[in-house]
């Protein structure tokens, strides 16, 4: 299990080609990117990430630990990173590796579903004409942690 | 104990961080007290249902104890991912 979390960009492809080499044991392998996206009108300027330093690390933790006793998965990868960022930056990652697909899939977006309303990160959006937004946290999200 | 703040609170109230010398024996006594000392602090707590609340970094609910408490912290929903 490893769990950074880091301010500078990551290199997605040689993090999933590092996690998914040299087991002869997992059947499967999953990743999840998440991606600045903009507003679709190319208004987005840059998102700001806030976290809260000493707690992000353990909640991650507690929540791979956790990932890690429902399903029968071999390894956990997550990266999120904190700062500012422009739209197309890689945010974050999560990676599991498992003997048989479900279990990857599985945790995964088990992973994701925490990670969205459970780990304390803050995204703030810093528009073109200047203005900035708190993003609200979306009842989905809160709904979606009742399905676990 | 360390007070903490983040993201649209620690905009509104102005700070990050402060010490605060208390009595309270739960956070809702705790936000109590520090609705009482200033607007900001009132306006920011006008409405705990669009806060959380971390005790020594753990997540838990306005009803939990801070006695021996080193750290509080009050945040909106988080949005990670």
């Amino acid at each position: 299990m490893r769990i950074v979390v880091q301010e500078p960009p990551f290199d997605f492809g040689a993090e999933a080609e590092a996690f998914a080499s040299g087991r002869h044991d997992m059947g499967a392998v999953v990743t999840f990117t998440g991606v600045v996206r903009d507003f679709g009108n190319g208004g987005l300027d840059a998102m700001e990430i806030e976290h809260y330093p000493g707690m992000t690390q353990k909640a991650l933790e507690g929540i791979a630990a956790e990932a890690v006793s429902r399903w029968s998965l071999g390894d956990v990868l997550v990266i999120h990173r904190y700062g500012r960022m422009e739209p197309g930056e890689k945010i974050m990652m999560v990676a599991t590796a498992a003997p048989h697909r479900k279990d990857a899939f599985e945790a995964a977006e088990y992973l994701m579903d925490y990670l969205k309303s459970r780990a304390p990160f803050w995204k703030k959006e810093h528009a073109t004409t200047g203005e900035t937004n708190w993003v609200a946290a979306k009842d989905e999200d809160e709904d979606a942690l009742t399905r676990w | 104990m360390d007070v903490l703040y983040f993201a649209w609170v620690r905009e509104r109230i102005g700070l990050p961080k402060e010490t605060v010398t208390t009595d309270a024996e739960t956070v809702a006594d705790l936000v109590t007290e520090l609705r009482a000392r200033e607007d900001r602090y009132d306006l920011a707590f006008s409405d705990l249902s669009a806060l959380r609340v971390a005790v020594d970094q753990e997540l838990t609910d306005f009803d939990a104890s801070i006695k021996g408490a080193r750290e509080v912290a009050f945040f909106p929903p988080m949005t990670g991912g």
